[in-house]
């Protein structure tokens, strides 16, 4: 295989994809960081009552806006990684293929950011 | 092929009993799915949380309901079950552990711990209401 590369190519190792390993760090790295943040989330929420008024409250706490500011994006950007490569290994049509992974980018990106606005929606006094 | 060939026909995916390992593998993708509509229903709260406390108390009984709250006992399990698969994976991506007798165990204690989670936080929140 190697001798069907160019030097350049070969320099470069980005490989077919022409983006090495981004995809896989990336998606190492927001696992890391939602490792004490699906923590914090999952039993702050556990030990509140949830009706509007405590769930208003708790999200105006600046503290608790810049969590689940970084819980919503890092969480999106995980899943639309996630969800590549679940595409990519079961829809082998090319166009279908590609579409997808169009489509699944941007709804991630479009809930990332109706979750972000939300949450300053309600930290600044909905 | 030749029918009367004596290659072996493996792994014949009807007939062959997952591995743990391997069932664990394709349940860490399943929930990652199930975990993103978790994602959009987590952000649809925050947006009727947003928009007013009418808009929020309408949803209110619907999770509250038996059919929400198995629903969310599923989702919970779902996290936390992705979340110890996912400490796996990341061993897995720093070297470590991958002897066959230790991957057999970690994904015993990946469901172990994800168990023990979601009761504890389900405790949590059951105890708040009491």
């Amino acid at each position: 295989m190697d001798n069907l590369s160019t030097p350049l190519s070969r320099v470069k190792g980005l490989g077919s994809a022409k983006d090495g390993t981004t995809h896989f760090w990336r998606q190492r790295l927001t696992a890391l960081i939602l490792i004490p943040l699906v923590l914090w989330f999952g039993f702050s929420v556990a030990s509140m009552p949830v009706d509007h008024a405590t769930l208003v409250g708790w999200i105006q706490q600046p503290a608790v806006a810049i969590g689940l500011i970084l819980l919503i994006l890092s969480t999106f950007y995980h899943a639309q990684l996630g969800l590549q490569i679940i595409i990519e290994d079961y829809v082998s049509t090319h166009s279908t293929r590609t579409a997808s992974i169009i489509i699944v980018n941007f709804l991630c990106l479009l809930f990332a950011i109706i979750g972000v606005v939300a949450v300053l929606k309600i930290s600044f006094g909905a | 092929m030749d029918p009367g060939s004596k290659l072996p026909l493996s792994p014949h995916i009807q007939i062959y009993r997952l591995p743990l390992t391997a069932l664990l593998s394709v349940v860490h993708r399943a929930t990652g799915v199930a975990l993103a509509l978790g994602a959009v229903l987590l952000v649809w709260i925050l947006a009727l949380a947003a928009n007013s406390a009418e808009a929020y108390g309408q949803l209110y009984p619907h999770l509250a309901s038996w059919y929400g709250q198995i629903f969310l006992l599923g989702l919970i399990f779902s996290l936390y079950l992705h979340f110890c698969n996912g400490i796996r994976h990341l061993f897995w991506d720093i070297g470590m552990g991958f002897d066959l007798e230790i991957v057999h165990r970690t994904a015993k204690f990946a469901i172990f711990a994800a168990i023990v989670l979601t009761v504890a936080t389900w405790a949590i929140a059951a105890n708040l209401e009491l």
